[in-house]
C-alpha cells in the first residue's frame, strides 16, 4: 500500500537502527509521548532494533487511560438517565470506572451510542430532538478542534439538547510535569506528532530551552520512530536542545491556525486531574464562558472530584514513564484485558495493552523462548 | 411478484397478504400457509418440502458432519451479500471444514413482524441461490414471526449434514510439528464491507464481502491426495481466531509471516483509517488449511484455482515452541504475539 508500505521498509528501518548505534556514545533514556508511538514501537519492536543503552520509555499521551475515572462515573450516570443518550469514540467504552464501564450500562439498557465523528453525535442530536444528547469529548490536541467544531456547529444550529462532557488535556503541561519530577530520567522526547500537527511546534520551544532538553516531533510509522530516535540522540550526542520536526509531511511550525482558532474560540485552559497522574496546572480544556451552556455538567450536575483508590495498578507510574508494563507483579496475570485493573490495559493506546497484544502475557517457560 | 406499488411502511390490518411479514404469518394458520406455498416453497423447490411432511427423511451414506449456526447480521443486505447467502455458506462452509461433501440445510427463519415482504423475498431468493451454488438441497425448514422489536428485521438459523469424504480424521488434534499453514485467499473483505455499510463511515469503498461456499477447494484439497491435517474456515474474529484457536487445541506453536498475508490495498487502507488489525477482521469466504510441508506448494496451486484473484499462500508453520501461542514476524523481523481479541474492535480516538 502506498505511503504506508515505504514506512515500513525492512532494509531502511535496519539502515536507522546502524545509524542509531554508531552516532551513540553512551546510554540514552528517550520518551515517546504519544500512545500511537507506544503500539508502533512494540508492534515492530523498534526497541530491540535499537543499539543496547538507548533506551525508550512511554508517556502520557493516551488520551483514554488519563481521563479521571469521575468523569467515566458521570458518562455512565448520563447514559443511564431516562431521555439521555451518550454518543462516544468506541475507545472510552471499555474504560473502568468505579461502578464498571460504558459497556456494561450499555448491556443493562443505558443508551451509550459508538461515533466516529463528534459531528455524528450533532446528527443524533438533530435526529432525536426529544433526547439530551451528549458528547464525550476526551483527547488530547488532536480531538480538540473537531470536538470544538461540534459546539460550533451546535450554537449555529440552535440545537438546545446536544451538550458535551468535556474533559481535554494538553501535552506541553505534562511533559513539563514529568521533567520537574525529581526522579525525571527522560533526557530526550519524541513529541506526538498529530497534537503538532495541530498546535504547531513553537509551544515545545520553550521546554527545550529551559529543560535542555531535545525534542524531535514524530510520526507513528516504524521509519519515523527510527528517524526520530536518531534526530534525538545526534542532539544529545552533540550537546543541542532544540525542537526540530521529523513529521514534516504532517507538521508546521504554526500548526494549523484555522483549528487553534476555533479551539480558542470554544475552549479556554483550566487545570486537570489527569488518571493515574493527579492535578496538573493549566493542562487542560474545558469550554469557554460563551459556549457553558453546551457545557453537560451545567445540565446534569459538576464532576465531583475523587480521590483515586489505591490499589495494585501501576498504571500511573507506566503513564509517567517511571515503569514499564512488564515490571508490574499483575501484568497478565491478575490485570489483562478482560479483567483490567488499569486503564493502560484496555485502551488502544494503553502501553499495557500493547505490551499483552504483541509479546503476550508472561509465561512460564519465558526465558527460553525470548527473542524467538 | 405481487407487491404493490406505493410501499406504505406502516402494517396495515387487518391480516391479508400485505406488504409487511404480520404476526398472523408465523401463527399457523392460513396466512402462514399462503406465506410458505407463495414465497418459501417455490424458491427452495425441494421434493422433500413438497411432500408437507413434518421432517425430511434423507440417505447418507458413510460417516456424517452435521453443524448448526445461527445468523444475524445488520445490515441484513451488504455489499457481496446478504444474510441468506451468509446462512448458506457459513453452514456449507463449517462441513466443508469437516473435510465433508455439504449434502442438506435445513432453515429457520425467525422473522420480525413489520420485515418488508420484498426483503423477505430477496433474502428467500438468495438462500436458494447460494443452496444451488454451493450444491446443497434445502430440505427442511421453519418459520416463526415475533412481535416488532423482538428481532433485528430478520434472524436465520441453519443446520446441515454433509458427508465426511477425507480420508483421514480432519481437525486440530491431527496438527503435527512441522505442518504447513496455508490460506485460501486475501482476508479482511467481508468485515470492511459490512462495517462500511453498517455505519455510515462516509468513506466510498468498491469492498465486497468475501462470502463464498468453500466446499468445492476443501474437496479438489482432499481429492487431490494432499494431507489434509485441520481445516478452519475464518469468521468472526478474523485469521488471528482461528490460528489461536488451533494453536490451543493442537498444543502447538503456530509461526506466521505478515508479509505473506493476503491483505488487498483498499482493504488495508481502511484497516489504518478505522485503527484495526486486519487478522482481526471478519471473513466469510477463506479458510486456513494445515497440511504436511511436502504438500504445500501443490496446496497452493490447487487453492488458487478456486480464488479468482489468484492470492493463496503458505503463510507459516507449526512448531513445537511454547503451546497454544501464535507469533507472527512482521516486516521489520521483529515478531509479535497474535491473540484473540478480548471483545469487539472498537475504533480509536485518533
Amino acid at each position: 500500500m502506498r505511503f504506508r508500505d515505504e514506512y515500513r521498509a525492512p532494509a531502511a528501518a535496519q539502515g536507522y537502527a546502524r545509524a542509531i548505534a554508531k552516532a551513540a556514545t553512551r546510554p540514552w533514556t528517550l520518551m515517546e509521548v504519544c500512545g500511537g508511538q507506544t503500539h508502533t514501537i512494540v508492534r515492530y519492536g523498534i526497541d530491540q532494533l535499537l543499539p543496547v543503552g538507548i533506551e525508550l520509555v512511554h508517556g502520557p499521551g493516551c488520551p483514554v487511560c488519563v481521563t479521571p475515572v469521575e468523569y467515566v462515573d458521570k458518562a455512565i450516570e448520563i447514559a443511564s438517565r431516562p431521555g439521555a443518550t451518550l454518543c462516544s469514540f468506541g475507545d472510552m467504552l471499555r474504560v473502568p470506572g468505579r461502578g464498571g464501564d460504558l459497556l456494561g450500562a450499555k448491556s443493562r439498557g443505558a443508551d451509550v451510542r459508538i461515533v466516529y465523528s463528534p459531528l455524528d453525535a450533532l446528527a443524533v442530536a438533530r435526529a432525536e430532538p426529544a433526547r439530551e444528547v451528549v458528547f464525550f469529548a476526551v483527547g488530547f490536541e488532536t480531538t480538540a478542534p473537531a470536538n470544538a467544531m461540534a459546539a460550533w456547529q451546535a450554537r449555529r444550529q440552535g440545537l438546545a439538547n446536544f451538550s458535551l462532557l468535556v474533559s481535554h488535556v494538553l501535552v506541553p503541561p505534562a511533559m513539563r510535569a514529568i521533567l520537574d519530577a525529581p526522579a525525571n530520567r527522560i533526557e530526550g522526547f519524541l513529541a506526538a506528532g498529530h497534537v503538532c500537527t495541530i498546535m504547531g511546534t513553537r509551544e515545545y520551544e520553550p521546554i527545550a530551552a529551559r529543560y535542555r532538553v531535545p525534542i524531535v516531533v514524530t510520526g507513528f510509522e516504524p521509519l519515523d520512530i527510527l528517524e526520530g530516535v536518531y534526530m534525538c540522540v545526534r542532539q544529545l550526542e552533540d550537546g543541542r536542545a532544540a525542537v526540530e520536526n521529523q513529521y514534516v509531511r504532517s507538521v508546521r511550525r504554526a500548526g494549523n491556525l484555522r483549528a487553534q482558532a476555533l479551539m480558542g474560540e470554544v475552549f479556554r485552559v483550566i487545570p486537570r486531574r489527569w488518571r493515574g497522574i493527579g492535578d496538573i496546572a493549566d493542562s487542560g480544556l474545558g469550554l469557554a464562558e460563551a459556549y457553558a451552556d453546551l457545557d453537560a455538567e451545567r445540565r446534569f450536575g459538576a464532576v465531583r472530584t475523587v480521590g483515586e483508590a489505591a490499589g495494585e495498578c501501576i498504571s500511573g507510574l507506566v503513564l509517567q514513564g517511571a515503569r514499564k508494563p512488564p515490571e508490574c507483579p499483575a501484568f497478565g496475570t491478575r490485570c489483562t484485558p478482560e479483567r483490567p485493573l488499569g486503564v493502560t490495559m484496555v485502551s488502544s493506546e494503553g502501553a499495557c495493552a500493547a505490551y499483552y497484544r504483541y509479546r503476550g502475557a508472561p509465561r512460564p517457560a519465558e526465558t527460553e523462548s525470548a527473542g524467538a | 411478484m405481487t407487491a404493490a406499488r406505493g410501499f406504505a411502511p406502516s402494517c396495515p390490518l387487518p391480516a391479508g397478504d400485505g406488504e409487511c411479514v404480520q404476526l398472523a404469518h408465523g401463527g399457523g394458520g392460513r396466512a402462514m400457509a399462503r406465506l410458505l406455498d407463495a414465497l418459501i416453497r417455490p424458491a427452495f423447490d425441494d421434493p422433500e418440502l413438497d411432500r408437507r411432511h413434518d421432517g425430511a427423511a434423507l440417505e447418507v451414506t458413510g460417516p456424517v458432519a452435521f453443524t448448526t449456526d445461527s445468523y444475524v447480521v445488520k445490515p441484513l443486505v451488504f455489499p457481496g451479500g446478504d444474510i441468506g447467502s451468509l446462512a448458506v455458506n457459513g453452514t456449507v462452509n463449517d462441513l466443508a471444514m469437516c473435510g465433508a461433501r455439504p449434502l442438506y440445510l435445513s432453515v429457520g427463519l425467525i422473522v420480525e413482524e413489520g420485515l418488508a415482504l420484498e426483503t423477505l423475498r430477496a433474502v428467500v431468493a438468495s438462500i436458494a441461490a447460494a443452496a444451488k451454488a454451493a450444491g446443497v438441497r434445502l430440505v427442511t425448514g421453519d418459520t416463526k414471526v415475533v412481535d416488532r422489536g423482538s428481532a433485528d428485521g430478520l434472524f436465520v438459523n441453519t443446520a446441515g449434514i454433509g458427508e465426511i469424504v477425507a480420508p483421514a480424521p480432519v481437525g486440530p488434534a491431527q496438527v503435527r510439528a512441522g505442518d504447513a499453514v496455508v490460506l485460501s485467499g486475501d482476508i479482511g473483505r467481508h468485515g470492511i464491507a459490512v462495517m462500511a455499510a453498517r455505519e455510515a463511515l462516509g468513506f466510498e469503498t468498491a469492498i465486497e464481502s468475501d462470502c463464498a461456499p468453500l466446499a468445492a477447494p476443501v474437496l479438489a484439497l482432499v481429492e487431490s491426495g494432499i494431507a489434509v491435517r485441520c481445516l478452519r474456515d475464518l469468521t468472526r474474529g478474523g485469521l488471528a481466531s482461528a490460528l489461536v484457536e488451533i494453536a490451543e487445541t493442537a498444543g502447538k506453536r503456530i509461526a506466521i509471516e505478515e508479509a505473506a498475508i493476503p491483505v488487498r490495498a483498499d482493504v488495508s487502507a481502511a484497516c489504518e483509517l478505522l485503527g484495526l488489525d486486519a487478522l482481526h477482521v471478519a471473513n466469510e469466504g477463506r479458510f486456513v488449511a494445515f497440511v504436511a510441508a511436502e504438500d504445500a506448494a501443490r496446496a497452493v496451486e490447487v487453492l488458487r484455482r478456486y480464488d479468482a484473484a489468484g492470492a493463496a499462500a503458505v503463510i507459516g508453520v507449526v512448531g513445537d515452541g511454547p503451546p497454544g501461542q501464535v507469533s507472527c514476524r512482521g516486516a521489520i523481523g521483529a515478531s509479535r504475539v497474535i491473540d484473540m481479541l478480548s471483545g469487539e474492535q472498537l475504533p480509536r480516538i485518533c
